[in-house]
């Protein structure tokens, strides 16, 4: 009967790769990509004015259609928050929880399998492939790991990794020989030249690569971020709209409980002005200048002071005096007139 | 042949995708569905994601920033 093999594919090289690998041996491969909300995909891009021009691609979905394969996207931004708040295997270098992360989108791929395909019907899958290679990555890819995902999440020995398989114990579809073990690989370490000279070999060459992976908690200034909002609420939990804005624009916080988030640019300022029903929000009028919004518990005479800092993030910095509108939660809005915070008086430690 | 609406207004990408991907679990073949969204990464994404899924883009449209695509659904 026809195999089907489920793939892990984030858009980067290493799953595409996992994928055209057992599609070479004739498996139907279906692609899962998950939501979890930190994902870099799209976002910033997005939102920026700046890299408005720049051609938005999603690249988990051109992945699919380069290698012909369905592709389902899956939103586990809810659940993830278990894992971001509570990883059982701990964070890597910022807040990255990635052992737990990968543990959980196993096993979420792990739910798809069929374990009785030959007797009921040709639903579901036989088995799950992920890009993973031994040492690739610091925290989450190492010998020692790879057991205890395919344990942790269920997976067992239907988890075959076609880049790293013959360093491992055969799995399922190499013993039962709906796939030849010889036609996989033994890439170790974090070298990306095998990778790419499988790409090569394979005809791909347009492939996304991003730095630092597709992930903001991999990202030491977005973690600062998280770690401070959970620090001044004194509570670990967020909301997906929380999440959002720690991705755009600068984050200044004056007093443990409130925060300004200034727009960098244009696309930042309209993102923002999306949240004006939920947070009190600065706009100087005197003077071309960013969308502010102040999240937390601020006084009216703290808010006044956030928009001498906003000030000085427009064309009015250096004025005698500019005009602001400070418009709050509840929609009541202060016209001012105020003095531009001058530079000294702006505490660099502020800046989250 | 129904003709159906999302909202997915505010949403970014891949949210509008994901929803649209939903939705369409719903629907039978033939139908049409109108997404309306304003994140222009869905003038991409959705028409890829309805090649990847055999769905069929019939028309987009952009004015003053809100984007509608009609989309009609597809065999299996």
């Amino acid at each position: 009967m026809q195999r089907k093999a489920i793939a892990l594919v984030s858009g980067g090289l290493d799953s595409m790769l996992a994928v055209k690998v057992i599609q070479e041996q004739g498996i139907t491969v279906e692609g899962v990509n998950f939501y979890t909300g930190f994902c870099v995909e799209g976002h910033t891009h997005a939102i920026r004015k700046k890299d408005a021009a720049k051609e938005k691609r999603n690249n988990a979905l051109w992945v699919a259609e380069e290698l012909g394969i369905k592709l389902h996207i899956i939103d586990i931004s809810e659940e993830y928050k278990e894992i971001v708040l509570n990883p059982k295997h701990g964070y890597g270098q910022h807040l990255n929880p990635c052992l737990d992360c990968k543990i959980f989108m196993v096993s979420q791929a792990n739910l798809m399998i069929n374990r009785a395909r030959e007797l009921a019907d040709t639903e579901g899958f036989d088995f799950i492939i992920t890009g993973e290679v031994i040492g690739q990555r610091p925290k989450s890819q190492r010998r020692s790991t790879m057991p205890i995902i395919c344990k942790e999440s269920g997976a067992q020995d239907r988890l075959l990794r076609p880049l790293c398989a013959k360093n491992l114990p055969p799995t399922l579809p190499e013993i039962e020989g709906w796939v030849d073990r010889e036609g996989l690989y033994d890439f170790g370490g974090r070298s990306r030249k095998p990778q790419m000279a499988l790409a090569k070999k394979f005809g791909l060459d347009d492939y996304a690569q991003p730095a630092g992976g597709c992930c903001f908690l991999t990202d030491e200034s977005y973690s600062k971020k998280l770690a401070d909002l959970w620090q001044a609420r004194n509570e670990r939990n967020y909301e997906l709209d929380d999440i959002m804005l720690l991705k755009v624009g600068r984050h200044i916080r004056p007093e443990p409980h409130y925060k300004l988030i200034i727009g960098r640019e244009e696309g930042e300022n309209n993102f923002l002005e999306g949240y004006r029903h939920e947070f009190h929000s600065i706009r100087i009028t005197s003077h071309s200048g960013p969308l502010t919004l102040v999240d937390g518990t601020a006084s009216d005479e703290e808010l006044a002071f956030a928009a001498r800092i906003a000030a000085r993030y427009s064309q009015g910095r250096s004025a005698d005096s500019v005009c602001v509108d400070i418009r709050k939660k509840d929609g009541v809005t202060i016209h001012r007139e105020l003095v531009p915070l001058p530079s000294q008086d702006l505490n660099p430690d502020w800046h989250i | 042949m129904n003709i159906h609406q999302l909202n997915a207004r505010r949403l970014l990408c891949p949210m509008p995708v994901i929803k649209t991907q939903n939705k369409i679990k719903e629907l039978h073949p033939g139908d049409h569905l109108e997404v309306s969204a304003t994140d222009p990464g869905v003038k991409q994404d959705i028409p890829a994601w309805c090649r990847i899924n055999g769905h069929q883009v019939l028309s987009i449209e952009e004015n003053n920033g809100l984007i509608l695509v009609l989309i009609e659904v597809g065999q299996d």
